[in-house]
């Protein structure tokens, strides 16, 4: 037991102590360096030290409400229920390996004030996602996100940047406008209502059947802006001229994460997978999911750039977790969920190597990934292993999202969409086994740049983040049985939602 | 009751004394004068909120005479949003102007009087509780306005304050037509009298079309831009803020309040008026070539909002409305102060010289941020609150077409928001500013700055202001 106050006042306080670094970091200027890497250092521990306290007493059966009127009638609400707890626990775990990668990475680069504040910023917001407990909240946090990140995307301020800036603002503010849409009438058909598993629309199904079908497209297309659902996908690729450790958050914990969180909300909390089929909203769903997963292979199979067939591959990677959804049942929905977590870890290490490669080699292309397996063995290591875990090779996290997947589509009685998978896992294959064969096989290449030399400490924090999400990916993989292990812990979640 | 009548009178007569006073007292004396008509009427508005927040409405009748038959005055909740925005924005203001026109010096002393004859006629405007009082308030903040406008230095600022005044005249004209009509009609000018004046739809049109000219309502609105980028900094925050809007406030009584049963039709239409004015206004923000240009055509896109009252015309339309006046007021003075002193420090505010101004001034950067989140009506904010409100206003009439308009109103403001802050905080030309002018006092930047903060912040908390507006719903109300 804790005291009572300790359950309203700690789902603030995970989502606030960021804000208050980013804060620190903002008026300390750009030359306080130290300064600014003890703060961000110290707010992440302290993040993870909250979420890890608040997760063992949800674990305990302990409730945590935070209620605050915003309007008559329309509440700001954050809680912590099991899955706050997976998608809060993710983004702090990877926040802490991002901002050590970070401060190294961006050693010498200008505006690293401006940018250690939005970063800030960006994960408070992606908490706030993660601990929200009905629609507005998430909605709130959601528009925050899209203004947060992109001060990061156009960080290097290049013509391309720019570009890529305002696509993403096209992007997100036009999703978040059609989510706007979506609350504001629901909110007239439901009024205020928080998340309940299992979902509180099915009393008004039968009289406003045809609504809460539109209503539920509007809220799929919101949030499947930033979850990457093709055709809604086109930004992703070109955000990747962000730095690297801005690529790897956005891909692995903040925007495209909290796309996906925000449809596995409203499928599980808002409308209820039984709702949805009712409505016959299911099968499409189960439909747009598959799609992308094969378009967003395909297109990764026919780009050469490296972060760019990252980025396709997270388009796919992320319907894996609306497709788990989607399916139901146990098994499938633990299957995409847990994705959440592995897709992140296995993601981040990959652009964690990118970002190593681009940096001190100058590398962006595949075809100059060459022979780099003998002069960088541990990143070119952590890259093999993430890249595997992508395929699904057992017994790695990826391995066990797709066993899981697979056996649930089976159990649900979708053998389409067992075919969707293994092709999804050839595809993986074909693009992620050549970069791996030109990292050890091919003999060395020609670098066109020359190295560029950073202190010892900075390349060790790099490789260290990088080898160290990578030994997540195996460890996970290979501890999946334990009962701390992130994939117990979602099929606690999955027992809530799909008994 | 007679203190507060006491009150209200402090209202109009402590800027309207230290007008005159100003002008009398010589230059080195002057400052104290400024302060006192500046400072001293709002700390009169926090017994009067008290007062309407027990009473919603109170009345002031000069001669024992009640209405219809004697003048008055009347303050409700909206009044008193309009005023609190006044207060705010003119005491925020006060550091630049006086920056800017020291009151010691001898050529400063029109400013002065000009700038609290403006007080006056606002705040008059607001009390007003007749049409011919109204009329006399919107022309001495009219005159008052274009003399301030003029203030500024070079031959702009004089054709501005000149365009101003041609059309203000025409639009005063109209409206004191309309005023005629209906007192040859009816013999009585209460505004707050439904029944007692009954409009005939001819007078009607002329009140609303004169008051809209006033307001710069799009396609009324040729004087704006150019009187707002030309004016002083500090005047032009005054008059985004509330000099507009007691014209629109003005004619919502008279719809509300004056007016019988109004034909829907002129609503919807007016309400379309509304729309083509947040579109025009937000495409030719978007085209702009200088900051003070972009921010005035903002003001005409965010005027529109405030016509979509008249068609959705329910209580949460009206707290929206009313919510949405007071952010839209707090943001936009903010954004003109803050652009006073880039163009103080870089010289000019075209949007070339942005570039690297995060580095240079990054508490203006700041604020133009702050300001324009609350403008795109991005939660938390006070133009989220607003926008909310008017959104669940739409739902409640049903009205497809305003829901679909204020959601995609947003991306519209997105568009020449973050063109701005692009350029001034990613753009990657650094271009050497030649010469680079004195820092203006850094307690101008913070005014602005507060203004900024407590644009975003109401919206974290709107529920007095809410409140009170949920009180005080004009006549056609539910």
């Amino acid at each position: 037991m804790i005291a009572p106050w300790t359950t309203q006042i700690l789902p603030p306080a995970v989502v606030l102590v960021s804000t208050l670094a980013a804060i620190v970091i903002f008026v300390a200027g750009e030359q306080r360096q130290r300064l600014r890497i003890w703060v961000n250092l110290a707010a992440a521990m302290l993040k993870l030290v909250l979420v890890v306290w608040i997760g063992l007493e949800v674990l305990a059966g302990e409730e945590f409400l935070f209620r605050f009127e915003l309007l008559p009638g329309l509440e700001l609400i954050l809680h912590a229920d099991a899955l706050s707890i997976l998608f809060a626990s993710l983004s702090a775990v990877l926040w802490l390996v991002t901002t050590v990668y970070a401060i190294a990475y961006l050693e010498h680069s200008p505006n690293r004030a401006r940018f250690f504040g939005f970063f800030s910023l960006c994960v408070s917001a992606t908490m706030g996602i993660a601990m929200a407990g009905n629609l507005l909240t998430l909605f709130i946090f959601y528009e925050l996100l899209t203004l947060t990140t992109w001060p990061l995307v156009v960080h290097n301020g290049t013509p391309e940047a720019l570009a890529a800036g305002r696509s993403y603002l096209r992007y997100t503010l036009t999703g978040g406008v059609v989510l706007l849409t979506a609350l504001a009438w629901l909110y007239g058909l439901a009024g205020n209502a928080v998340f309940t598993p299992g979902g509180f629309l099915a009393p008004l199904a039968g009289e406003h059947g045809a609504e809460l079908r539109l209503i539920f497209i509007l809220l799929i297309a919101g949030f499947g802006v930033k979850a990457g659902l093709v055709p809604l996908h086109g930004w992703l690729p070109k955000a990747m001229v962000a730095p690297a450790p801005v690529s790897a958050l956005l891909h692995a914990v903040a925007v495209v994460k909290a796309g996906a969180f925000g449809i596995i909300r409203t499928v599980e909390d808002v409308y209820g997978l039984d709702l949805v089929a009712q409505l016959g909203m299911r099968l499409p769903l189960i439909a747009v999911a598959c799609w992308t997963i094969i378009i967003g292979s395909l297109l990764a199979l026919r780009e050469h750039h490296l972060k760019r067939r990252l980025a396709y591959s997270t388009v796919s990677q992320v319907s894996y977790i609306v497709l788990g959804i989607a399916v139901g049942g146990l098994l499938a929905t633990s299957g995409g969920m847990v994705h959440l977590v592995h897709q992140g870890l296995m993601k981040i290490t990959l652009f964690f190597c990118a970002g190593i490669f681009g940096l001190l080699l100058g590398v962006s292309k595949i075809d100059q990934l060459d022979g780099l397996g003998r002069r960088m063995p541990w990143v070119s290591g952590a890259f093999t292993a993430a890249a595997l875990g992508m395929i699904g090779l057992p017994p790695l996290v990826g391995f066990i999202s797709k066993w899981y997947l697979a056996s649930g589509a089976l159990a649900a009685g979708m053998p389409l969409v067992l075919a969707v998978l293994i092709t999804s896992a050839l595809l993986n294959a074909a693009y992620f086994l050549p970069l791996i064969r030109r990292l050890w096989l091919n003999p060395p290449g020609t670098l066109a740049e020359a190295p560029i030399e950073i202190g010892r400490l900075p390349r060790l924090a790099l490789m260290f983040s990088a080898v160290a999400t990578a030994a997540l990916v195996v460890v996970l993989g290979v501890l999946a049985a334990h009962p701390l292990s992130p994939l117990n812990w979602v099929v606690k979640i999955a027992q809530g939602y799909a008994p | 009751m007679k203190a507060y009548d006491t009150l209200m009178l402090a209202l109009v007569f402590i800027p309207l004394g230290t007008a005159l006073i100003a002008v009398m007292l010589p230059p080195t004396r002057r400052r104290w004068a400024v302060l006192l008509g500046g400072l001293a009427w709002p700390c009169v508005l926090v017994p009067l909120s008290l007062a309407i927040a027990r009473e919603q409405t109170l009345t002031l009748v000069f001669g024992g005479w009640s209405p219809p038959l004697g003048i008055g005055w009347r303050l409700d909740a909206l009044g008193l949003v309009v005023l609190w925005v006044h207060a705010l924005v003119g005491i925020a203001a006060l550091p630049g102007a006086w920056q800017r026109f020291e009151p010691e010096k001898p050529e400063s002393g029109p400013f002065w009087s000009l700038w609290l004859i403006l007080a006056t006629g606002v705040n008059l405007a607001t009390l007003a509780a007749d049409l011919f009082n109204l009329y006399v308030a919107l022309e001495l903040t009219t005159l008052a306005a274009v003399a301030l406008i003029a203030t500024d230095d070079g031959i702009a600022a004089l054709s501005a304050a000149m365009r101003y005044l041609l059309l203000a005249v025409l639009g005063s004209l109209m409206y004191v037509l309309g005023v005629g009509l209906v007192y040859a009609q009816t013999g009585s000018l209460a505004m707050h009298q439904p029944g007692v004046v009954e409009l005939n739809n001819v007078a009607l049109v002329l009140m609303l079309t004169g008051l809209m000219v006033k307001a710069a309502i799009f396609p009324l609105h040729v004087w704006l831009p150019h009187a707002y980028s030309n004016a002083p900094g500090p005047v032009a925050a005054i008059m985004s803020a509330v000099v507009g809007k007691v014209a629109l406030v003005a004619l919502w009584r008279i719809w509300f309040e004056t007016a019988v049963d109004p034909p829907m039709l002129l609503a919807n239409l007016l309400g379309l008026i509304g729309a083509g004015a947040i579109v025009y206004g937000a495409v030719a923000a978007y085209l702009q070539p200088r900051l003070k240009m972009v921010i005035a055509y903002s003001s005409i896109s965010q005027f529109g909002f405030l016509l979509l009252l008249l068609p959705l015309a329910c209580q949460q339309a009206f707290q929206g409305a009313g919510f949405h006046l007071l952010a839209h007021g707090l943001a936009k003075a903010s954004m003109f102060l803050a652009a006073a002193n880039i163009v103080t420090v870089l010289g000019s505010d075209s949007i070339r010289h942005l570039p690297g101004l995060d580095k240079r001034m990054p508490l203006e950067a700041f604020t133009l941020a702050l300001a324009g989140i609350t403008l795109i009506g991005l939660p938390p904010s006070g133009g989220f609150t607003g926008k909310w409100m008017l959104l669940s206003a739409a739902w409640e009439v049903q009205g497809w077409f305003w829901m679909v308009l204020i959601v995609l109103s947003g991306l519209m403001s997105a568009a020449y928001i973050f063109r701005i802050l692009a350029l001034t905080c990613f753009h990657p030309a650094r271009r050497a500013v030649h010469h680079l002018h004195a820092r203006p006092p850094k307690i101008t930047s913070f005014a602005a700055l507060l203004l900024a903060l407590l644009a975003v912040v109401i919206g974290l908390y709107p529920h007095p202001v809410l409140d009170l507006l949920g009180s005080g719903v004009p006549g056609a109300g539910p």
